[in-house]
């Protein structure tokens, strides 16, 4: 969810030491499941907050790192479970070869249910979710023939070596641990930060290349994963499963878990599955009233959403964070390269023909020619409502063209969609800054490194590398690890136009990057799009300033009214009539 | 033929409280961009409203119904207080669970208090219904569908004719534009939700002595609400109408031709078709970012 509020950039433990003492403590905790001897009771509730937990990993995956709601995760913990428990019993076979056909199943139906809906807005998702989570119950109650109906299912068995109710306990323990070490690390693999992109600006993230319906799609697919491995452990673990355990209030109480503890790490999911299943034991006497109980996680939802959006220990951590100071790791300027889309010289990158965006019957932009030589800067300038940011849009993908053709170097694009056009060569930024605000400079930076094709793309050390020298040539070396509200307006800008540099663009399409800067900020500006013009990559810039436009660049091209009204060297431009009247008006006709 | 016809009456029956709610859905949304996900509940708390007090209390029909619906504006001003108006600022997604938390706790506090035991409510009329040629009239029904004709007339003729109207259109298009021209968006936003929690109130009450005043009841109609928003296209008045009306239609026919049981379940399936293949709905949905 959103923690604009906040920003957490969680240590987590970096290389084969931090490793290694995870694994120690992860075999201690497994060996004191299984060595101590507890009763029944304890030992239900561990069972309960072990395989629980690993359910809630689902929803820190899909909600904390993605942005993306689920309230569906009871029917994959269903899906799991009713695999173990029917193929156990009525069915035959080993538990391992169902709890896979439970995780395949939940995983199958999580990928559907995203694929149809994630295309959408948020509030689908939602809804969807809800109605597939009905729609699981109803089936789990009436399709007697399979199900059992209401009966449910018992005498689960367990597999061989883990027989024993402590020795299960250990094994659920161990893949908690497994999953959850793997949950922890995804934030920072290339996924993961795909991930925290589209929830923070799912436009820039697209836009950066990444392809979000894809990973959201998988972000919701991991999630009902999870679901079901937790399913089929539970369904071991308790012996005895029924429909109850898999509805909607159920689903309620795992969102409820994993907002509480802490949306954004494993670590909240888990405190926040340990406290709602600890609380309720405490205060049994909640349970004789029904209702009651889900009465009070409904109005804590709303409580924590209101006064702890990070949950217990993204509260906790935003604590520590404050003492903990950055290391200024250096980045090389000069490292930088830009290959302007390799062969460099005469050619063009871009070209326009023709091109047209209607909204209904405002022509906004109105069969626009434009040819755009490689090497140099090259400015789009034209009065308020002239077609400038849609030209913009249309070219790298955010709104779909009329009519017309886009070609960049040689290559039509214009039917691809704005990731593909990014892999394509394509960097932008944009009028209003769109950085993803819980993540630092740094990673901002290497999210735009990261684009498929490009040659660190696949190297975690280079890609760092590249990212701090990007962040080096636009002069924030040594602030690459501060978060991004730490940094001013202008420099905003400024991370913004590094990502896009990072990414080794053909072409670099910048929108108002002089708007809202102060003078000094506009001069720093003005040498920077040089720096990179003199490394050979070409740009298209738009602005209102004419200083600046004047000063950086050669060739102008001018719309109005959605139509190309002027296009040539920049001198020569800024004198022609046509343009001088667009901006200044007419004089008045002379009296006869 | 004459069964068709029959089913065709009850389906558009009941297809008029889902429209009823999901153009509760659709105002909100349109002031507030936000879908709020109790408007169920809404419906919900009324019946039972009606249940204290035209069955516990034995008050005359009319004045428990008044009473109830006093109790719904009461309860949307509060829930946009409570719910709503702390988050405005920050994304949908806060909102939206906030809305899911105030729905988890309408509906179980409801739970605790009444038990959970299904109870009955009489409708408005004595008469059960006529005969109208091969169709029988049920009176409950026809109510539904003339109240729900007449507030949807109410409606236009107060957004399209009214002051308090535009103030209200204006703020759903551009709460920014809406400010600056003096409008108090904090007031319009209100409105709406009470207005929105009353309407919602009303199709609960009407639509209780078809179905058990139950705990289920918000949520279930507030699902087939929302797959009627989205086969009329989100955010479009109109769109919510018939889509309210299209689903009572089939899933009438769905429970007389396929299943009993799964009536509840092709919602869903008109849902999902209508997501994979026509998601912008029948009128279209006005999406757009600015980059």
């Amino acid at each position: 969810m959103s923690t604009a509020a906040t920003t957490l950039v969680p240590a987590r433990p970096k290389g084969r030491l931090g490793l290694a003492a995870y694994a120690a403590f992860a075999a201690l905790v497994v060996a004191l499941a299984v060595g101590v001897p507890t009763n029944g009771y304890v030992l239900n509730i561990l069972m309960q907050a072990a395989t629980f937990s690993i359910v809630v990993f689902g929803l820190t995956v899909v909600l904390g790192l993605c942005g993306q709601i689920n309230l569906a995760q009871a029917a994959f913990f269903g899906f799991g479970a009713y695999a173990v428990g029917l193929g156990t019993t009525d069915w035959g076979g080993p538990f391992w070869l169902w709890l896979a056909v439970g995780m395949v199943l939940a995983t199958a139906m999580g990928a559907l249910l995203g694929a149809s809906t994630l295309r959408l807005g948020g509030h689908y998702l939602a809804m969807v979710t809800i109605s597939f989570q009905q729609i699981v119950t109803l089936v789990l109650i009436n399709w007697l023939p399979v199900t059992k109906g209401p009966d449910g299912v018992g005498n689960i068995p367990r597999p061989a070596p883990f027989l024993e109710a402590h020795v299960y306990l250990g094994l659920c323990v161990a893949i908690l641990a497994v999953v959850g070490y793997l949950v922890w690390r995804l934030p920072d693999t290339k996924l993961g930060r795909a991930m925290r992109a589209i929830r923070d600006n799912e436009l820039a993230a697209s836009v950066a290349g990444i392809d979000a319906y894809k990973v959201k799609v998988t972000a919701f697919a991991i999630s009902a994963l999870l679901g079901g491995l937790g399913g089929g452990l539970f369904a071991g673990g308790f012996a005895y499963i029924s429909p109850d355990q898999f509805s909607f209030a159920e689903s309620v109480i795992f969102l409820t878990m994993v907002l509480l503890g802490g949306v954004a790490s494993p670590i909240g999911a888990v405190i926040g599955t340990s406290l709602l299943i600890l609380i309720p034991e405490w205060l049994r006497f909640l349970k004789s009233i029904p209702g009651l109980y889900l009465a009070i996680y409904g109005a804590a939802v709303i409580l924590i959403v209101l006064f702890m959006p990070d949950g217990i220990y993204g509260f906790v951590r935003a604590r520590l964070e404050r003492w903990r100071r950055p290391v200024a790791r250096p980045g090389n300027a000069a490292a930088l390269t830009l290959s302007g889309g390799g062969s460099a010289g005469a050619g063009t990158v871009l070209e326009l023909s023709a091109l047209a965006k209607h909204f209904g019957g405002l022509k906004a932009v109105d069969g626009v020619d434009l040819a755009i030589r490689r090497g140099g800067v090259h400015a789009l300038i034209g009065p308020n409502g002239s077609g400038k940011t849609t030209t913009l849009n249309v070219i790298s993908g955010l709104s779909r063209a009329t009519g017309g053709q886009v070609r960049l170097d040689g290559r039509d694009i214009t039917q691809l969609p704005a990731h593909a056009r990014t892999q394509a060569g394509l960097g932008r930024t944009f009028q209003n800054i769109r950085l993803w605000r819980s993540m630092t400079a740094l990673e901002n930076v290497m999210i735009g490194a990261e684009r498929p094709g490009s040659a660190v793309a696949n190297d975690a050390a280079a890609l760092e590398e590249r990212a701090r020298a990007a962040l080096a040539f636009v002069g924030l070396d040594g602030r690459a690890d501060e978060p991004i509200a730490r940094f001013s307006y202008g420099h905003q800008r400024a991370i913004e136009i590094a990502r896009a540099l990072a990414a080794d663009p053909t072409l670099l399409l910048l929108d108002e990057p002089g708007a809202g800067l102060n003078s000094t900020e506009k001069v720093e500006l003005r040498d920077l799009l040089r720096r990179i013009s003199a490394r050979g990559l070409t740009i298209l810039i738009i602005d209102h300033d004419m200083t600046l436009v004047s000063e950086v660049a050669e060739h102008i091209t001018v719309l109005n009214f959605g139509r190309r009204i002027a296009d040539g060297y920049s001198a020569d431009v800024l004198k022609h009539p046509d343009v001088v009247a667009a901006y200044l008006g007419t004089a008045p006709d002379a009296p006869a | 033929m004459d069964l068709v016809l029959q089913l065709l009456f009850t389906g558009i029956g009941i297809g008029a409280v889902y429209a009823l709610v999901a153009l509760g859905f659709v105002l909100i949304f349109r002031a507030t961009n936000v879908v709020n996900f109790a408007q169920g509940e809404f419906s919900m708390v009324a019946a039972f409203l009606m249940v204290l007090l035209a069955v516990d209390l034995e008050w005359p029909y009319w004045l428990a119904f008044a009473a109830a619906l006093v109790g719904m504006a009461v309860l949307g001003a509060v829930f946009n207080l409570t719910v709503y108006y702390p988050l405005r600022h920050r994304t949908y997604l806060p909102v939206i669970i906030s809305t899911i938390g105030a729905s988890i706790f309408l509906a179980n506090t409801t739970l605790a208090l009444y038990g959970p035991q299904p109870r009955v409510l009489s409708g408005w009329f004595d008469n059960p219904g006529f005969t109208l040629g091969p169709v029988y009239v049920d009176n409950q029904y026809l109510l539904i569908i003339v109240v729900t004709a007449a507030l949807v007339a109410l409606q236009y003729w107060f957004f399209e004719h009214t002051l308090l109207g535009k103030k209200l259109q204006a703020t759903s298009q551009d709460k920014e534009m809406a400010s600056l021209l003096g409008i108090r968006v904090s007031t319009m936003i209100m409105i709406t939700f009470v207005y929105s929690a009353v309407i919602g109130g009303i199709a609960g009450i009407l639509v209780a002595p078809i179905l058990f005043v139950s705990i289920q009841m918000g949520a279930t109609i507030a699902l087939k609400a929302f797959a009627a928003t989205i086969i009329g296209g989100f955010g479009d008045v109109a769109g919510a109408i018939i889509g309210g009306l299209a689903l009572g239609v089939i899933e009438t026919f769905g429970a007389a031709y396929v299943s009993v049981p799964y009536k509840d379940g092709f919602a869903f399936l008109v849902l999902v078709a209508f997501l994979i293949f026509r998601p912008q709905g029948i009128f279209g949905e006005r999406v757009a970012e600015k980059a």
